[in-house]
């Protein structure tokens, strides 16, 4: 190990532990030994309940909806953003974050208003029989929206740096524009697709503001796993909120061991020239 | 295949990077581009692939025009300056890439046939299974070789091809890419900056200045018989002494050379460093030994004329020279160029 | 000789005339509907009925209180927060130690998590039901359902964005600049602000700007500690949820547009910053592209 002529180790360093001590172990710390006060078997009885076991079925298949929509259409944008130039592709490229920007609650009312039954959106869907708000599809669209910038971003760059020698050279060979896009070029994108794609899906699961004006919030069918807890609480029912918001957590935690594990899985291809 | 440029030219926005280039590559042939950055060899390469669209003039494949057929569809083999491999495939992968998009269905156990025959050729049995980021330098550029080389490519183009190995690897891939040449006789064009590594290996050699073609030929006539001042001092150390042409002799302080058939005035002479002698007594230029500098097969002594010039010399280990010593520089031979 | 065609390139990938124009139109109009559309109908929706409407919302009391007390939350969070960033990337960066790679994990953990997890979690360090609630109220210190735990709450959704933004670079800038400094005498303060400050200062911006968006438009965390009394402790986001589910739908909206107006210069913000050079370590130390 080399030697530290740089001074503030101790302060830095310091500052540092303790801010991530009672700011984020803390709080989670506190969560998690509630959950754990509960018996065994009441905590299963609470996360098993049929009530929180639809809200699970919701949260997840709407977030596997609003990812998969995503992986299309945030490859699709990141690719017209880096292979193309058209007017106002810089205007396209800031937009894009909007969804980052844009206060969760203010998402929540503005897609509402789109898609109601008389909303702009919402009146054209319904003449053709598509109920989105108050549906669980109302749920994917803002999961959609919300998580959108993920994908972009973490394949934008990517993109941006292949090497084009790598296309050339497919090229030369007699590949068609079908053949390289699927053998070399999505194969490439492959580690921060999926990057983008445990990202985006670790977002949908927790995500609340966008969410619960667009979602009807009824019970067993359009109630999210996090409103559940937000009632839970309101009902003045701790134990539970605690036990089902440890679920959540450790969906938040699998996610991040799987973002963890695909960065790690990414570096293996890696070419040193 | 015979590949024939005609006028060709390209432009990049406002920079012309090829000027007016006409060349013929004879089919069998091994040519070597050589030239500094900036030269236009690399353009010129990746016009003759369709990795760029020529802007004036055609490229002849044979008797056909190839100047607007895209890469794909060209029949080339292209070996990229950093190799280009798909760092997700395997090294069998790679080689067999070509084959698997070919619109020529093949049999995968004669796919597979053809890669083993390859990494035979190349001499990477064994190492099919490994990823391009597990094996040497010297090893990726073997297998972008047979990969260029599986599609039977009809011209075998080069970019910089050992650009990226120290020298030792690079001089033993040069041999053995020689050897690969003659033994499947492809016409193959590649690009260098090194003057060294086009004279080894090419059967022709052409030089290119600011996008045109400065002098082209066998190594022997470029090195023996360099028709301007850049050729000279591209392909080699050389001296230059400002000299002055009456009726065919040029001379140049002090020393005299013929110069038959040049016009009378001013002019430039160049000589090598083994083209230059040193003696103690006249007669020919004087000048005084500032420094020696020693090598295994012989002494480099810098010298100062009168006039300021500084020459450098190649002498005999034997010549007892140093630091100090006033003599005269005689001249073996020279060339002579107008200004 | 033919007429000369500058810049003649040949097709890329995916560069046919007909499958670009394609792709490009049904990009832009997907992005249309998902993107542009929700920010519009917020200032149609906020004006829609009139001007004097928007002007009363924005102007009554609970809203100004709303947008006071986000600012003060922002005003508190992000200064502590960007404190925190640099302490967290110089002792990453400029020191090798033991569980470096975790205390990485752990401060990104935020981004992971729930922001109502996040919210219940704070539940049970201060609430009555909590931790240290029962001793806090003994004091009558009173931390949730009050300014203190809004603050907590927002710190804890963004406490990796300056961090983040600082660590890849600082990183990628090495130790050798501030090793230099420190060979000449310069103490670790003079060393900080003379040295590393200038070549970090765009990228600290750029984290700031971010964290500050976060901090002002935080619901779900907010929602669970802050007890959501109107006038007292309604941050502009709970403000908007009030006034929407009284069925004052101008008057959230009103509200939503100062938000969203705040969004849209954060963006502006953003792309100015990265013209700057913000942003692109991150980018580049993607996973996929990162070799070192």
């Amino acid at each position: 190990m080399r030697r530290n002529v740089l001074p503030g180790l101790r302060l830095s360093l310091g500052v540092t532990l303790l801010y991530v001590s009672l700011i984020v172990v803390l709080p989670l710390a506190a969560l998690v030994f509630k959950a754990a006060s509960l018996g065994l078997g009441d905590y299963w009885q609470i996360v098993s309940s049929p009530r929180a076991l639809a809200s699970y079925r919701v949260t997840v298949l709407a977030a596997l909806g609003a990812t998969l929509f995503n992986l299309v259409f945030g490859l699709a944008l990141a690719w017209v953003l880096v292979r193309y130039r058209f007017p106002g592709r810089r205007i396209v490229d800031a937009m894009v974050d909007l969804p980052f920007a844009l206060p969760t609650a203010v998402a929540g009312i503005a897609l509402t208003a789109l898609f109601t039954s008389n909303g702009v959106f919402g009146s054209i869907l319904s003449d053709v029989g598509i109920k989105v708000a108050y549906t669980p599809l109302g749920i994917m669209i803002a999961m959609c929206f919300t998580s959108l910038p993920f994908i972009v971003r973490t394949v934008q760059p990517v993109l941006e740096d292949l090497d084009p020698a790598l296309e050339e050279a497919a090229q030369s060979l007699g590949g068609s524009d079908g053949a390289i896009f699927r053998k070399v070029i999505l194969p490439l994108l492959t580690p921060a697709l999926l990057a983008g794609v445990s990202l985006s899906f670790a977002r949908s699961l927790g995500e609340f503001g966008a969410i619960i004006f667009i979602a009807g919030n009824q019970p067993m069918s359009t109630e999210i796993t996090a409103l559940l807890i937000f009632i839970r609480l309101e009902e003045y029912d701790y134990q539970a909120a605690a036990a089902i918001a440890s679920v959540l957590l450790l969906a938040a935690f699998l996610m991040l061991a799987v973002t963890n594990w695909l960065q790690a899985r990414a570096l293996r291809y890696t070419v040193r020239n | 295949m015979k590949i024939r440029l005609d006028h060709v030219v390209k432009t990049f926005q406002t920079f012309r990077a090829v000027k007016d280039v006409s060349l013929e590559i004879e089919s069998g042939e091994l040519v070597a581009l050589l030239g500094p950055s900036g030269s236009g060899k690399t353009t010129i390469l990746r016009m003759v692939a369709g990795l760029e669209f020529a802007d004036g003039g055609h490229i002849y494949f044979g008797d056909q025009d190839a100047t607007d057929i895209p890469v794909r569809d060209r029949g080339v083999g292209f070996v990229f300056q950093h190799y280009a491999l798909f760092p997700h495939m395997t090294v069998a992968q790679n080689i067999a890439f070509g084959m698997e998009v070919s619109k020529v269905k093949r049999e995968k156990a004669a796919i597979d046939a053809r890669v083993d025959q390859l990494l035979h050729l190349v001499r990477l049995e064994g190492l099919g299974d490994r990823f391009p980021a597990q094996i040497s330098g010297g090893q990726r550029q073997r297998v972008a070789l047979a990969r260029a080389l599986a599609v039977d490519p009809k011209v075998l183009l080069l970019d910089e091809p050992f650009g990226a190995l120290d020298a030792n690897v690079r001089r033993e891939l040069r041999r053995w890419l020689r050897e690969i040449h003659t033994q499947l006789g492809i016409t193959t064009l590649f690009v260098t900056h090194d003057q060294e590594e086009a004279l080894d290996l090419a059967d022709r050699v052409v030089i290119l200045k600011d996008g045109h073609i400065v002098q082209q030929g066998t190594p022997e006539a470029v090195c023996r018989d360099p028709q301007s001042a850049f050729v000279m001092k591209f392909l080699g150390d050389a001296n230059m002494l400002a000299a002055e042409v009456r009726d065919g002799m040029a001379y140049a302080d002090g020393a005299v050379i013929e110069a038959s058939g040049m016009a009378d005035g001013k002019a430039e002479l160049y000589a090598r460093p083994v083209d230059l002698d040193w003696t103690p007594g006249g007669p020919g230029i004087a000048a005084n030994v500032s420094r020696v500098m020693d090598r295994p097969d012989g002494r480099r002594v810098i010298a100062t004329t009168q006039s300021g010039t500084h020459l450098e010399l190649d002498v005999e280990p034997e010549c007892a020279v140093k630091s100090g010593d006033i003599g005269f520089v005689t001249l073996r031979r020279a060339k002579v160029f107008a200004l | 000789m033919r007429a000369f065609r500058t810049g003649r390139t040949p097709p890329r990938v995916g560069d046919g005339p007909f499958f670009r124009r394609a792709l490009i139109g049904a990009v832009l109009i997907v992005g249309a509907f998902l993107i542009l559309a929700p920010l519009l109908i917020i200032g149609v929706e906020a004006f829609a009925k009139g001007w004097q409407v928007y002007r009363d919302t924005i102007l009554h009391p609970d809203t100004r209180h709303a947008i006071m007390l986000t600012v003060l939350a922002a005003l508190i969070a992000v200064p502590v927060n960007t404190a925190f960033g640099v302490a967290a990337a110089w002792a990453i960066t400029k020191f090798d130690f033991r569980g470096k790679a975790f205390l990485l994990v752990v401060i990104e953990i935020p981004f992971s998590v729930s922001p109502i997890v996040a919210g219940v979690a704070y539940l049970f360090v201060y609430g009555l039901q909590g931790l240290f609630g029962p001793t806090l109220d003994a004091y009558g210190i009173k931390i949730l359902f009050a300014i203190p735990g809004i603050v907590l709450a927002s710190m804890f959704v963004t406490a990796p964005f300056v961090a983040r933004e600082l660590i890849p670079l600082m990183q990628a800038q090495g130790r050798d600049l501030e090793e230099a400094a420190a060979s000449l005498g310069a103490s670790g303060w003079r060393t900080f602000f003379s040295v590393t400050l200038p070549n970090i200062k765009w990228a600290l911006l750029y984290g700031v700007v971010l964290c500050n968006a976060r901090v002002m438009g935080e619901f779900g965390a907010v929602s669970v500690v802050s007890g959501n009394i109107r006038g007292q402790t309604n941050t502009l986001p709970l403000h908007i949820e009030l006034l929407y589910h009284d069925y004052q739908a101008a008057g959230a909206f009103a509200s939503a547009s100062i938000l969203a107006l705040i969004a849209v210069f954060t963006i502006i913000a953003k792309v100015a910053l990265e013209r700057q050079g913000a942003g692109r370590v991150r980018q580049a130390a993607n996973p996929a592209e990162n070799a070192s």
